[in-house]
């Protein structure tokens, strides 16, 4: 059942807490059980001498369980820790939840609804995000989950070890059909991932991500200012991705994910130095599925991304 | 505890005609009533009307989930059946069901005044608790809402179905009730405690309602403020929590934790104030470690401020921030342990009589345990992550809330019975209640640990079929669940009229409760009690022990 090496941490981080609820409560229900029957009234026993209090007794029973619940507190932050960290040849899918489906955006063009294909061995990570209510992406077999918000990018990161196909489900209550706001991961050999990518691409969806990114461009209207060949004062886009970028306020921000999403849709939100605020809001306009095109668009550029990012550190691994 | 016994020996044509139930039978003189006592009833007769209401949406769930399909209910009609059993279980059963009924009761008895310190602002917050359940009631019956009892934004403001905003105003109103009676609660103990009744002779049931009264105080305020800013946002699309308005989300889960955990804490300060004074009777034997079992009540209620980010683990929250609360959550473990381990010490050497309240007590005891050890679990991030939102998680609160603190409160209704009604309820059948409730709540909710580390979400109203045989056990587990609560409210109501006639102290228990007639006069006592002795004073001359019982 255990479908990742991180899930098999969590198993036997709870295997062992269990032996120690197991160390702190037995002795409690032992000893009322024990007390009960020796010490029922219609029995005769040694009351004599009934302690009322004891320092050293109390002491000890709140500080020692406390040490050694702290020592499981590190290592369950240790593992939680990674968790949030993901590698960094990870292989990036977008996700997007609306009520009551599961989107998810392939970087080399393909789009899928409530299923989700990975290649087996290789780092996934998820820059998910919802168009409506709170949702949480819960992979049992992985024992991960993290919540989707509206408006905001959160992460997940797994690696699959076997081949085989896995359930998700929804697991923060978003509504009416929360109970079936469920899909399927399939975890996929590197070659028939890479196969199934190609087939994919053939039904329609013929370009990238970025590439939808680099037409929605064009479409709605960004490249009038941000263009290389536009005369309004606007900031220039390339290369942007991951650099810091002075605001207004004289503070800086790394221009994430997070922080393009918000330039399109919250453009008053941050002010780049420099500039005049007389961008226009696109929170109407543009679907989360599109400003993550767009991200990628800004992120990647267009031509460059032909050649599936993941196949450079999966070959790498293969080998090892 | 006191210099005589006052009113242990007077007759009992006399007892009856000065007991306050016989001071007016009119349903005027009910319900405009001042005396606490009375009062007390008006809230016990209420609240098991909204338990009631909260069993059959219970009820509903456990049938719907007997199959993977859902086909009692629709989607949207499970929606609505958890949403108005956890609404109407937290707010107009568990917080009000040991502070107002058995705490309305029994702190002026225990600490020897004539009253509360504002008789009638008690009868005002029966009065708001009754306006707010009128609302909730009217919820009800217009079909309900599918929010969930937790609000989560804009899941509420935007999208949810139902009479929303009653259901918020509901909530907001009850909460003006929780606010006066722990203004009324804290002033009373400060104010009107019996010449000798000092802080440290004070019974651990006045300490942890002492407890309480200060997250009813503090705590509650937010939570109004919070519905305020949900409503506004409903209403008038004001964006406070939803983004597309310019809002914040998981603002809303900060301010609702900030309220809701302390509200746990609600739940079971009070159950664990009941549980000392049970096991000392049921043992007759003085508290283990006196100052540790009331300070930790405090430490609880300072610490349970700081913990409400433990919700939030998956919800986006930085990493710092869980691991700060994470931290925190073990150490709120603490005062709770401490508490565990002296009732289990109190046993030792007692002369124990294994009652239906001490049957209640042990059986709070080791559920309470099951319940606190399992949310530490969920205190460790990265087991959270995975059984987070989950049938681990509603396992782990209903052994809280509902094998803590609601065998707490039938095991404080039978202890107390006698002394509210002055009648004795039948032993044996109350004995059978509570191993039949110790049973049948482990049969229900144990699974849901398994249920909820195999994977399976809460509020699902469809499952995969391989969760059915632990669902069946559990809906098995909650039909006998549902006869231990009947049971009681057949012999107890029985006891009323057939019952024989209570003495002023069956349990032969210390505490100034026992020292006036059951049940007591209008005004408590026939004369002023004065304290001159410690709490829990027993003497172990076994088997003496029980003789004036």
């Amino acid at each position: 059942m255990a479908a990742s090496a991180h899930a098999d941490q969590v198993d036997l981080l709870i295997g062992t807490f269990g032996v120690l609820v197991a160390l702190l409560t037995i002795p409690i229900f032992v000893l009322e059980t024990v007390f009960a029957i020796r010490y029922r009234t219609s029995r005769e026993a040694d009351r004599e001498h009934a302690p009322v209090g004891s320092n050293w007794l109390e002491f000890s029973w709140a500080g020692i369980p406390f040490v050694l619940i702290v020592g499981f507190f590190v290592w369950s932050t240790s593992i939680f820790f990674q968790i949030h960290r993901p590698p960094p040849e990870a292989m990036q899918i977008n996700v997007v939840a609306k009520q009551w489906m599961w989107k998810f955006q392939h970087a080399q063009g393909a789009a899928e609804i409530n299923e989700l294909h990975v290649p087996v061995g290789q780092p996934v990570q998820l820059m998910m995000t919802s168009r409506d209510v709170i949702h949480s992406l819960f992979l049992p077999n992985f024992r991960i989950k993290q919540d989707l918000l509206p408006g905001r990018y959160t992460s997940l990161w797994f690696e699959a070890r076997e081949p085989g196909s896995y359930d998700f489900r929804c697991a923060e209550f978003c509504g009416t059909d929360h109970s079936v706001m469920g899909g399927r991961l399939v975890v996929m050999q590197p070659e028939d991932f890479a196969a199934w990518l190609e087939r994919h691409s053939e039904f329609g969806a013929s370009a990238t991500l970025a590439e939808l990114g680099e037409k929605l461009f064009r479409d709605v209207g960004c490249s009038g200012c941000h263009g290389p060949a536009s005369d309004v004062n606007a900031p220039q886009l390339a290369g942007i991705f991951g650099r810091p970028v002075g605001l207004s306020d004289g503070t800086t921000i790394i221009a994430d994910e997070q922080y393009l999403h918000d330039s399109i849709m919250l453009p008053n939100k941050h002010i780049a130095a420099g500039y005049p605020p007389i961008m226009p809001t696109y929170g109407n306009v543009l679907e989360p599925e599109q400003v993550n095109a767009l991200v990628a668009y800004i992120r990647f550029g267009a031509p460059v991304r032909k050649e599936p990012e993941f196949g450079a550190p999966l070959r790498k691994r293969r080998e090892q | 505890m006191t210099a005589a016994a006052i009113d242990t020996e007077r007759e009992p044509e006399d007892i009856e005609r000065t007991s306050y139930l016989r001071a007016g039978y009119s349903l005027r003189s009910w319900l405009l009533t001042t005396d606490h006592k009375r009062i007390a009833i008006l809230y016990l007769i209420s609240i098991t009307f909204f338990f009631a209401i909260a069993a059959v949406a219970a009820a509903l769930i456990r049938l719907e989930l007997v199959t993977p399909e859902g086909d009692l209910l629709s989607h949207e009609g499970y929606n609505r059946a958890f949403s108005i059993h956890g609404i109407m279980m937290v707010w107009f059963f568990l917080i009000p069901s040991i502070p107002n009924t058995i705490g309305n009761f029994m702190i002026p008895l225990m600490i020897g005044a004539r009253d509360l310190a504002f008789p009638r602002l008690n009868l005002l917050s029966w009065y708001i608790f009754m306006v707010a359940g009128l609302f909730a009631l009217f919820v009800v019956l217009a079909g309900g809402v599918d929010t969930g009892w937790t609000f989560y934004t804009p899941l509420t403001t935007m999208y949810a179905n139902g009479a929303v905003v009653a259901t918020v105003l509901a909530v907001f109103i009850s909460g003006f009730s929780t606010i006066l009676t722990g203004l009324n609660f804290i002033v009373t103990i400060h104010k009107l405690r019996a010449p000798g009744m000092t802080w440290s002779r004070l019974p651990l049931f006045i300490w942890s309602h002492y407890a309480v009264s200060i997250i009813f105080v503090l705590a509650t305020p937010v939570l109004a403020i919070t519905l305020l800013l949900l409503a506004a946002e409903r209403i008038f699309g004001i964006g406070v929590f939803d983004p597309s308005l310019g809002g914040d989300p998981l603002l809303f889960q900060h301010l609702f934790w900030f309220y809701s955990h302390p509200a746990v804490y609600i739940m079971v300060l009070p159950a664990m104030g009941v549980v000392s004074e049970l096991v000392t009777s049921g043992a007759h034997k003085k508290i283990f470690g006196y100052w540790f079992v009331a300070y930790a009540s405090i430490a609880i209620a300072v610490i349970a401020f700081l913990v409400w980010g433990h919700h939030m683990f998956v919800a986006g929250q930085s990493v710092l921030a869980s691991t700060v609360f994470s931290f925190l959550s073990i150490a709120v473990a603490v005062p709770s342990a401490i508490k565990v381990y002296n009732w289990t010490a109190t046993l030792y050497k007692g002369d124990i009589a294994l009652d239906a309240p001490l049957l209640y007590a042990m059986g709070f005891i080791g559920l309470f345990v099951v319940g606190g050890l399992t949310g530490l679990m969920l205190a460790m991030l990265a087991i959270d992550v995975h059984v987070h939102d989950t049938y681990f998680v509603v396992a782990h609160f209903h052994y809280i809330m509902v094998g803590g603190s609601v065998a707490a409160f039938f095991g404080a209704l039978h202890y107390w019975w006698p002394k509210m009604t002055g009648r004795l309820y039948n032993e044996v059948l109350g004995r059978i209640a509570a191993l039949l409730m110790i049973i049948g709540f482990n049969l229900t909710f144990f699974p849901q640990f398994l249920l909820g580390y195999e994977g399976m979400p809460r509020r699902y109203h469809v499952y995969p079929p391989e969760f059915q045989v632990l669902h069946i056990f559990s809906t098995a587990g909650a039909g006998m669940l549902g006869v231990a609560y009947l049971m009681p409210m057949f012999y107890l109501l029985w006891s009323l009229r057939f019952g024989k006639r209570a003495p002023a102290n069956p349990w032969g228990a210390t505490g100034l409760e026992w020292t006036t007639s059951s049940p007591p006069p209008k005004h408590n006592f026939t004369e002023q009690p004065v304290v001159i002795r410690e709490p829990y004073d027993y003497h172990l001359a076994h088997p003496r022990s029980r003789e004036n019982g």
